[in-house]
């Protein structure tokens, strides 16, 4: 079907500048856009009152939707669980055995451990987490991975709090508006994250791809001595995590490190705590060349 | 005494449509901006995709599906207003939405006066040709550093989006009738 006639302005002088105001305004909506974009890119945080703004409205909306889809995620879990309950039982049972072990072995480790803390005078306990929030929202349309939760700077969060949940490391908060928060996840392909292997000392960094996996680096390059299965936690350089927190699972070996899965993943995840700065010193002491973005400054290095 | 006349039995039957009603107005303005910012919303807030992207732009397809499906009644230059909004929640880039929505609202335009034609077809090719043009322009505007495991990440994305536009277009049309839909009683 050809167009409408009506939209045609024909001989009409007036219909003629309406259409010609609409591609007037319609250009110069573009190049504010453009405009826009040129200076969200020279300066990040510009527009960070703006989207706080916004994200303050949309976050509470979203606590309902979130609720609803962890209740929808656990009754999803109880129909998989049901067909899958006897390989499952016989699956727990021998898992049970060997954790019965592990527990011992644990304990005797937490023992020598007291003794050992006693004996350096670090009576360190675990972090009281700032807020606990749910993950309302997340960038599923964009590129990048962010989150977001209902928490803010009224709650006493700050830029670069470590975000974890109760398996380990999701991300790292980005912007902060007063009643919400943009979290970076760890799979965003702008994060680093310092990390260690479990067990040795092989640091790396967990760079994210973007597409759910995380790309691990050796910064000593050599032979590779890493294996499938290799667990990694933070190693707590850079200040920003707790050291011995867990990260990812290497899935893949790579020439210069390899491919992880993430332990926390965020998309299982519901409730998430944020942590205090571990080092505020030394995040402080890296910021003093005006660099704003650690991650940034890592990358090139 | 005369009594009262019943009430006439066919009343119930043109409640919807009768010869003294009309169409609110409010709600003829406020439907298609309400549902593209709707859509703009929804994945934000009903998706929980973090590991990677997964949902379709679906403030920017109801954009589309307005525009393909009645043109004329959004003005060109809607794209503005509606991709700043996008760009307060999305987490791309603010100005990228506005960017290139505004694009997208010019080269529809001029694309109708070139090939002045359309079908349901021809309606799912542009739409298809515009939804994977914007998606991949987003993610270079997004900051994110694009790799080759980036670009395999936003394959299902687009295939989602190209399958879900009928689906959009049929959403809107319906939208369309509700816009208009003869309810405000006059007289």
């Amino acid at each position: 079907m050809a167009l409408p006639s009506s939209r045609r302005s024909g001989f009409s002088k007036k219909a003629q500048y309406s259409v010609f105001t609409g591609y007037l305004l319609a250009a110069l909506g573009a190049l504010l856009g453009a405009a826009l974009l040129a200076l969200s890119y020279w300066q990040p945080g510009s527009f960070a009152p703006l989207r706080g703004a916004a994200s303050d409205v949309v976050t509470p909306v979203g606590e309902v939707p979130a609720a609803a889809r962890s209740g929808s995620q656990s009754a999803w879990d109880v129909v998989t669980g049901y067909f899958n309950a006897g390989a499952q039982n016989a699956r727990l049972r021998e898992e049970n055995a060997i954790a019965r072990i592990r527990l011992a072995e644990a304990e005797a480790i937490a023992e020598e451990n007291q003794r050992l803390k006693a004996l350096l005078d670090l009576a360190k306990g675990e972090v009281d987490p700032v807020a606990t929030a749910r993950l309302v929202g997340s960038s599923a349309t964009s590129a990048r991975r962010f989150a977001y939760v209902g928490v803010g700077s009224a709650d006493g969060l700050v830029p670069g709090m470590p975000v974890r949940s109760p398996r380990g490391v999701v991300g790292r908060v980005l912007e902060v508006a007063r009643g919400s928060a943009r979290i970076m996840l760890l799979t965003d392909s702008e994060s680093v994250l310092p990390v260690r292997r479990a067990g040795d000392n092989t640091v790396a960094f967990a760079e994210g791809r973007g597409d759910g996996l995380l790309r691990i680096r050796l910064i000593n390059l050599g032979l590779n001595p890493l294996e499938e299965g290799d667990v990694f936690v933070t190693s707590g350089a850079g200040g920003y995590y707790r050291p011995g927190v867990a990260v990812a699972v290497l899935s893949e070996i790579t020439p210069d490190g390899g491919l992880a899965r993430l332990i926390a993943d965020p998309s299982g995840t519901d409730f998430v705590s944020i942590e205090p700065i571990y080092e505020s010193e030394a995040v402080a002491a890296s910021q003093v060349g005006g660099a704003n973005e650690l991650t940034q400054q890592e990358l090139e290095e | 005494m005369i009594d009262r006349r019943a009430r006439p039995l066919r009343s119930a039957r043109y409640r919807s449509s009768g010869i003294n009603r009309e169409a609110s107005p409010l709600r003829a303005l406020t439907v298609p901006y309400a549902s593209i910012l709707a859509g703009s919303l929804l994945p934000v807030l009903l998706l929980q995709a973090d590991v990677m992207p997964l949902s379709p732009p679906l403030g920017f397809m109801m954009l589309l599906a307005w525009r393909l499906m009645r043109p004329g009644l959004l003005p060109i230059w809607a794209g503005v207003p509606l991709g700043l909004f996008d760009d307060c929640i999305s987490g791309q880039p603010i100005g990228s939405a506005v960017f290139l929505w505004s694009l997208a609202m010019i080269a529809l335009e001029y694309l109708e006066q070139r090939i002045p034609w359309r079908g349901f077809w021809q309606d799912w090719f542009t739409a298809c040709l515009a939804i994977v043009t914007y998606i991949l322009a987003a993610m270079a505007l997004s900051r994110a550093s694009v790799s080759t495991p980036l670009l395999v990440a936003t394959v299902p994305q687009i295939m989602v989006a190209a399958v879900l536009y009928p689906l959009l277009a049929r959403l809107v049309s319906r939208l369309d009738r509700f816009r208009l839909a003869r309810t405000r009683r006059i007289g």
